[in-house]
């Protein structure tokens, strides 16, 4: 082996990613590393592949009928067809989707399932991770009375929250965010934002999202996927201020389409 | 401006003319069962009593009670229920949770729809060939039991399928990010949310389980026994037979009796549907999304 300069190992690396459905391709030629601790933004139009490109990170293809993808995915440095434990992965990599989730079950249980799926049954402990994770998720105050309320019936915005804190509950290591406020009021967008801001610290974010501003608000880099292909990955800056590969990532950037 | 057109005029005659058809068709549909419901309960009424309910049938069944008719229906479902709830909820929980969506499954998707419309005298048959003599049971509550469970076996599938289906794919979707198993995912999310469902399902079973005959007659419901079963082994008197041989089979029944036994078998029936939709009433109030 030839020594290497010691570098971090990149939270996601990917090469010639493609991703089918069945016989119709979703994303092809995706080649790009997430490093650890950043807000890795994804931006681009509806149907291009973003999604399906987040699913393969924890390996929902396994649930998913037809879904296939081709290429190398590592998460934490190993291969994610390498995890044998599946489960494991998708553990480490915490996930909110674009409507909110608020499973029927107490806010306080939403939070303690992923622990009590990983073994941890004391009360004690249980409550410590629930207040914690539901503090972080700005969450806290407004439900620490009602813990037992179903956690589906809380508002949109709430449920979001609970959401997050549901996935800060799996200690995650990568957390995935899919248009996280495309059912939610500006106002609790801005809270998750702070949320998220503070996050970055401990792990890494990639945020999916079709509010460009968004991306530029809050991600470090930024990929810009069109169509089922990954048209450029740059310094969120670098995007915004025009220093571009591709006329593309321009147009959309600048709101010329999409 | 707002003065009616001839067009206006005609639109409405005619949406008035539908509103009354439409009701018509109702009554039309309610007046059968208010029909039935009255006649029997006018002619039927009288005979029950306390004695009716729990004694035997005398004098070569044109007198007495109902005792053992009323308690072999009661064997006759609870067994038939206990063998087809079980496979029938582990069948939908697989056809729902685990099957993946291919030929095959579709295949067996339309062969369980199919099978709810085998009619009841072809699962009878199938009955005698396969529990009375292949497996040599005999004719007994076994026998009769195993063959109404097939019958109803579809139904169950498909109800409780559907009661799994309600439970939106979002939650499960949740749970599987969250890294939890298929098996955790359905005991911990889908089940506590759809037993409401199945459970309707399976209690409008046995009220359609507890009025089948055809099923029964060959395979182990007797025409008259003067005693009660006393294990699956046994023959038993079911409701059901007892109405069909008494109004048809049996000389000399007073005119009352058929009623009295329709009467009673439709009560249990209706009473098995009215606590199935209480049931459900009372869980969709308790709504969790």
């Amino acid at each position: 082996m030839v020594a290497q300069p010691i570098t971090e190992v990149p939270e996601v690396s990917v090469r010639n990613l493609a991703i089918r459905y069945g016989a119709k391709p979703a994303l092809s030629g995706v080649s790009l590393d997430i490093r650890q601790r950043e807000i890795f933004g994804i931006v681009g139009p509806a149907n291009s592949g973003k999604t399906s490109f987040l699913r393969v990170l924890n390996r929902m293809d396994t649930f998913t009928t037809g879904m296939s993808f081709e290429g190398d995915v590592c998460v934490g440095g190993r291969n994610v067809r390498d995890w044998r434990n599946l489960y494991a992965l998708r553990r480490r990599i915490g996930v909110v989707f674009p409507l909110p989730v608020g499973l029927p079950l107490s806010v306080y249980d939403n939070v303690a399932l992923a622990p009590r799926l990983a073994g941890v049954d004391k009360k004690a402990e249980l409550d410590v991770i629930v207040e914690r994770c539901l503090r972080r998720a700005a969450l806290w105050d407004e439900v620490k009375d009602r813990l037992k309320a179903l956690g589906s019936l809380l508002s949109g915005g709430q449920q979001q929250r609970l959401t997050i804190a549901r996935a800060l509950s799996q200690k995650p290591k990568l957390l995935l965010l899919d248009e996280f406020s495309i059912a939610v009021d500006p106002v609790t967008t801005m809270r998750i934002e702070d949320v998220l801001k503070e996050l970055r610290n401990e792990m890494t974010v990639v945020l999916v999202t079709n509010l460009v501003q968004q991306a530029r608000r809050l991600a470090d880099r930024t990929a810009f996927f069109l169509m089922g292909e990954c048209v450029e990955v740059g310094d969120t800056e670098d995007l915004f201020t025009g220093e571009v590969q591709d006329q593309r990532t321009r147009d959309y950037l600048e709101g010329r389409f999409g | 401006m707002f003065e009616a057109t001839a067009l206006n005029v005609s639109n409405q005659r005619l949406q008035a003319l539908v509103r009354v058809l439409l009701l018509l068709m109702t009554v039309v549909l309610i007046l059968p069962v208010v029909v039935i419901l009255s006649v029997l309960i006018v002619r039927g009424g009288p005979v029950i009593s306390f004695d009716f309910l729990f004694t035997e049938p005398t004098h070569g069944m044109t007198a007495g009670g109902i005792l053992p008719a009323l308690l072999g229906t009661v064997w006759l479902v609870a067994v038939a229920l206990l063998a087809s709830v079980p496979v029938g909820v582990a069948a939908a929980i697989y056809l729902s949770e685990y099957a993946p969506d291919n030929w095959l499954t579709r295949a067996i998707n339309l062969a369980i729809i199919n099978l709810a419309g085998v009619p009841s005298i072809v699962h009878a048959l199938f009955g005698v060939g396969a529990f009375v003599l292949f497996f040599k049971f005999g004719t007994s509550i076994l026998a009769a039991s195993l063959t109404l469970a097939i019958m109803t076996l579809p139904v169950v599938i498909v109800s409780t399928r559907e009661s799994l289906q309600a439970v939106p794919k979002a939650f499960r979707e949740a749970c599987w990010n969250m890294g939890a198993t298929r098996w955790q995912t359905i005991w911990r999310i889908v089940l506590p949310n759809s037993i409401s469902g199945i459970l309707t399902g399976v209690i409008l079973e046995v009220s359609r389980t507890a009025g089948e005959t055809a099923p029964i007659m060959f395979t182990g419901a007797a025409f008259f026994l003067p005693f009660l079963p006393q294990s699956v082994f046994d023959q038993t008197m079911a409701m059901s037979l007892h109405l069909f041989v008494i109004s048809t089979q049996v000389p000399n029944v007073p005119d009352a009796l058929p009623f009295g036994v329709a009467l009673v078998l439709i009560a249990m029936v209706l009473t098995m549907n009215a606590v199935s939709i209480a049931f459900r009433t009372y869980l969709r109030r308790k709504k969790k999304w």
